[in-house]
């Protein structure tokens, strides 16, 4: 719509204009995509209902909870005669073993299992993208190298390397968000984003850009790379499920040196041995659920965006 | 074909070493080694830890053991577990690489087939509630917390409805006076069970040759031949009682990794059908009439296989490293345990030994893969 006004009109319109009202509609149009299926909407919901869960601690914090009591990780409550103290008015899921309030603990880590998932699904779609596109683009020795790389890297087992990692240094959630996202990047990610890049690569738009000129780095960065970014994202997505796992499991294990995160409370609980008692159910229950309608959520979003990537799994 | 497998090979020995250097010097760079560990113990003077050390040859440079271990290794002398001294590491996986494989082998083979079942009748019938609920529940099972889904299983099945124990590899009570060792009676379990499982498909596959009348007949017959063969062996060994003790708690492992693998394959089977469905040979199948269930699973269903065949075949490899989860909570001795516990208080040679097994598993499923493509697609050829 908006290019033909400026055809007729023959006025001067800046390219960043052109240029935003061109993803505009391809915004307006994918929207439209991904909301025909209401699986991709309920990640959605999920994920934004999370993000208010994150924003809501520090006002509570600020407003109602004083912070000795309702400290996520040196809160404690004298009133309550016995930890963990089922659920009440006062602590809407309970105590854990050492006094903490649950709800408080929960609301406190999701900011963190946020930063942790974007953190390195930018990090494996950086590498990934990069890699891909070049190696796409060059093929030959460069190719081989980084497939081999990555073909080495499939090989690995994840959780393995992550506990043998942890033993090593101090894995706090930085530094797993990084290991994460490199061992993502330089593996299967890499590899998906690689043959996307090939069919790419022989489009006659590329041939045009060498043929007016344009140079290595400008075709993959101008002109690869933006037509590899839907598979990107996608692959975010499901990055985004896979660090909040791992950071769960390897928390649980007591593996990392991470203060509060969904993981870690579960740990405290198997640490003073309610693991396996039932009855105190607001130990394990709430981060368990958590983790898992967060991964689901992402996974979710995955799901729908590839629907929209991908058009032959469209209902028409 | 050959020379395609001479290649493979070497290219995964050159990997295997790789991987083993790797993850060596990663052990070895851990601060502190299994005498510190003992520094606590003040019944043990320094003298004495240096005397240690230098017995398990921990003072030595980390690139002269690393080649040491290496040479070893390939001699097949894995070494000797610090914390089990001085019981040889080969005995050890020997000993839990079985329970593992066994593990995850049923679990993945059962998912496989259950999910691959059912995401191909849901690629076909799509829309309505029930693509929802069932991509919301594969989702599930798929993003599940693995270790709180254990948990809930064991609630549900050992503490709320005390139908099976809830965990661990069997109950040391009922083997007190046990005639043979528990690994004994699970190597005959195994070997019993996968004499059976042959028995079975060699029945199918000859009722596949008969006349059609005839093949349910011969179907129940191969099922049930061998599961009477196998019941009979058990009752009249007199080992029943000690293998049934093992079977239960089992049971309760592999139906969680069953489920939890299930999610993914039915999932993954759904889009790959899905994928298929769109290509032209389907719209030629339809054209020609052919009835809609030979379209399903002659010509969909089968190119639709690839995809899951790689994932299958992946799983069985890494699920022996995802494995350290279920293993952990239902306390079953196994490969990723045991991995977990040496990488904890730095048993190097256990450790590697555990981390080399997964690596070789992996390696061997991923040849396994790429074998399996030549006979389910014939336009692939090495």
């Amino acid at each position: 719509m908006s290019e033909g006004t400026v055809a007729t009109q023959h006025t001067y319109v800046p390219l960043w204009r052109v240029r935003l009202n061109l993803f505009l509609r391809s915004l307006r149009t994918n929207w439209a995509l991904f909301a025909e299926n209401p699986i991709g909407l309920i990640g959605l919901g999920i994920i934004i209902f999370f993000g208010l869960f994150a924003l809501a601690h520090p006002i509570l914090m600020n407003t109602v909870w004083p912070s000795k009591i309702y400290d996520p990780v040196s809160g404690y409550d004298m009133e309550v005669a016995f930890h963990p103290a089922p659920p009440s008015p006062r602590h809407l899921l309970g105590t854990d073993p050492l006094g903490r309030d649950v709800l408080s603990q929960l609301m406190y880590s999701t900011r963190y299992e946020f930063a942790l998932g974007i953190l390195s699904a930018v990090v494996t779609v950086v590498i990934a993208t990069t890699i891909g596109a070049v190696s796409a683009y060059y093929g030959g020795i460069i190719d081989t190298l980084f497939m081999r790389l990555a073909d080495l890297v499939i090989m690995v087992p994840f959780l393995p390397i992550l506990i043998v990692l942890s033993a090593l240094t101090e894995v706090g959630m930085i530094e797993l968000a990084l290991v994460i996202g490199i061992l993502s990047g330089f593996g299967g990610t890499t590899i998906v984003i690689k043959s996307q890049a090939l069919a790419i690569k022989v489009k006659p738009f590329i041939e045009a850009a060498r043929v007016s000129g344009g140079g290595d780095f400008h075709i993959i960065f101008r002109h690869l790379i933006p037509n590899l970014l839907p598979i990107s994202l996608l692959y975010m997505m499901f990055v985004v499920t896979g660090a909040i796992f791992s950071e769960a499991v390897l928390s649980f294990f007591g593996l990392t040196t991470i203060q509060m995160s969904w993981g870690i409370m579960i740990n405290t609980t198997q640490l003073f041995g309610y693991l396996l008692r039932f009855d105190t159910w607001w130990l394990l229950i709430p981060a368990s659920l958590a983790i898992t309608t967060l991964c689901a959520a992402f996974y979710l979003v995955g799901r729908a965006l590839d629907e929209v990537v991908n058009p032959r799994l469209r209902r028409r | 074909m050959w020379k395609f497998l001479g290649k493979r090979l070497l290219q995964m020995l050159i990997t295997l070493l790789l991987f083993q250097t790797a993850t060596y010097f990663l052990l070895d760079a851990q601060p502190g080694d299994i005498a510190d560990l003992l520094a606590l113990n003040p019944d043990i003077p320094p003298a004495e830890r240096d005397r240690l050390r230098a017995q398990l040859g921990l003072d030595r440079p980390p690139v002269e053991r690393f080649v040491n271990y290496i040479f070893n290794f390939y001699r097949g002398n894995l070494g000797v577990s610090f914390q089990e001294y001085p019981r040889p590491v080969i005995d050890i996986i020997k000993e839990r690489l079985p329970r593992t494989v066994v593990l995850f082998l049923t679990a993945s083979l059962v998912s496989f087939w259950a999910g691959f079942v059912t995401g191909k009748i849901l690629a076909w019938k799509r829309g309505g509630w029930i693509e929802y609920t069932a991509t919301i529940t594969g989702v599930t099972l798929y993003t599940v917390f693995t270790p709180w889904f254990a948990l809930m299983m064991i609630w549900l099945f050992a503490v709320t409805l005390n139908w099976l124990p809830a965990g661990k590899f069997l109950d040391p009570l009922k083997w007190l006076d046990a005639p043979i060792s528990a690994n004994e009676v699970f190597t005959r379990m195994i070997t019993s069970a996968f004499v059976g499982l042959v028995v079975m498909f060699l029945g199918f596959w000859l009722s596949n040759r008969m006349p059609r009348r005839s093949r349910p007949a011969v179907r129940l017959l191969s099922f049930l031949v061998p599961l009477g063969g196998i019941l009979l062996y058990w009752r009249l060994n007199g080992l029943g009682f000690y293998a049934w003790d093992i079977l239960r708690h089992l049971i309760l492992p592999v139906l969680t990794v069953t489920l939890i693998a299930y999610g993914g394959t039915m999932l993954l089977t759904r889009t790959s059908m899905l994928e298929t469905l769109r290509e032209d040979y389907i719209l030629t199948a339809r054209a020609k009439g052919l009835p809609e269930k030979d379209i399903r699973d002659k010509h969909a269903a089968r190119n639709a296989l690839l995809p899951v065949w790689t994932s299958l075949v992946f799983s069985i490899g890494g699920s022996v490293s995802g494995g350290i989860i279920t293993e952990t909570i239902f306390s079953w001795p196994g490969i990723g345990l045991t991995l977990l516990n040496a990488s904890l208080v730095a048993d190097i040679p256990l450790a590697m030994g555990a981390l080399t097994m997964i690596g070789v598993l992996t390696l061997v499923s991923h040849l396994v893969a790429d074998i399996g493509y030549v006979f389910l697609d014939p336009r692939i050829r090495y």
